[in-house]
């Protein structure tokens, strides 16, 4: 998959995440918008969410069966959920 | 859940005998959809059930169950942990392929199953997973240390779980059976079964109705503040 294809999947989840949020707590999404640790403005609960709804995209619009599962998920060095940009890295080596 | 139990999805796994069959049978007949599933086919048969032949050890397969259910349904209320299998046999005769089985059954299995229900159960923000460990772990029971040893992660699993889960809504408990006269115990000899019912507080074997008393009360949407516990049967 496209890199760019997996931003747009990432950011649109982003934006379901946004919905249930009030205009303070709002992610502002980028790629260095941070997803995991003390700088995120993610919660532990809101990161499930997102990670598993951007699995269940890429399961239903992408026809791909992945289970977002990783030994290194709570890792504060190389977590490869730390920020957008490392997840999509973390996606793209995993699907391609 | 909305209201009664009546409305629920509730996926039961190892339905094809003994305590899973039970269960699925009494709730089709309180009015559940019920989804089940064993490698063996069942005798079920109604229009709320539907089944499908697996390994549990499957990832792969238990997986496509799960896509199935969120096609189908969006989501599943209660999770009953039931498929297992047990072990009796010295350690110093037990082959490592036993071992391995017995965990990827009983441990690995029930941990896939919850991590996908709550996949989905958080969606709704409620959830009732059940799992399945026994009385073998309280009372230590000799030959039977693989399989008490795999029902004692299912108790770790279940308490972590319970504290990992409560975000989203979902309880997680587990119940012990005494020994139950289903298939799992029917090779044990008859004075091993005696010996550990005059263990317990109230001396007489189990059923699987006293099972479903206790799956009933977690299940409960009125237990909404219970989770992490493990209920054993016939006072122990
Ligand atoms: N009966 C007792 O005395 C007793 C006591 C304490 C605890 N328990 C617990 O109660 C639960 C149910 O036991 P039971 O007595 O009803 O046992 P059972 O009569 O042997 O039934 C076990 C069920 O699990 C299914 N199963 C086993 N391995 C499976 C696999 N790899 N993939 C899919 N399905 C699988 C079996 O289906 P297939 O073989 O068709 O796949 C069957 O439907 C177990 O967790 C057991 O540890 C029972």
């Amino acid at each position: 998959m496209q890199r760019a294809a997996l931003l747009a999947i990432v950011e649109s989840v982003v934006d379901e995440l946004n919905e249930l949020k009030s205009e303070q707590e709002k992610i502002q999404f980028s790629e260095d918008t941070s997803l995991y640790g003390q700088s995120s403005p993610l919660d532990s609960v809101d990161l499930v969410n997102l990670l598993l709804a951007v699995e269940e995209q890429l399961e239903d619009e992408h026809d791909i069966s992945f289970t977002i599962a990783n030994e290194k998920a709570m890792s504060m060095r190389n977590s490869p959920f730390k920020t957008v940009s490392t997840l999509i890295d973390y996606l793209m080596s995993e699907l391609n | 859940m909305s209201g009664s139990i009546s409305e629920s999805i509730v996926l039961i796994t190892g339905t094809s005998r003994g305590i899973g069959e039970y269960l699925a049978t009494r709730y089709l007949e309180a009015g559940c959809r019920v989804i089940g599933c064993s490698r063996s086919k069942v005798s079920l048969d109604s229009k709320n059930y539907t089944h499908f032949c697996l390994d549990i050890t499957d990832e792969a397969a238990v997986k496509t169950l799960f896509t199935s259910i969120r096609k189908q349904y969006k989501h599943i209320d209660i999770l009953v942990n039931n498929a297992g299998i047990a072990s009796l046999n010295h350690s110093l005769l037990t082959p490592m392929d036993t071992v391995s089985k017995v965990f990827s059954t009983n441990v690995f299995a029930s941990f896939l199953f919850c991590r996908e229900a709550a996949k989905l159960m958080r969606k709704n923000k409620f959830g009732r997973i059940v799992n399945f460990t026994t009385v073998a772990v309280p009372f230590n029971l000799e030959g039977e240390a693989i399989y008490a040893a795999s029902k004692s992660a299912v108790e770790s699993l279940t308490k972590v779980l319970a504290r990992e889960f409560a975000d989203f809504g979902i309880t997680v408990n587990a119940v012990g059976p005494t020994p139950i006269d289903t298939n799992l115990i029917k090779n044990v000899p008859s004075e091993k079964i005696s010996e550990l019912v005059s263990r317990q507080a109230i001396k007489r074997k189990g059923t699987a109705a006293d099972v479903k008393n206790v799956v009933d009360f977690f299940i409960n949407d009125t237990s909404d503040f219970i989770t992490g516990q493990v209920v054993y049967l016939g006072g122990v």
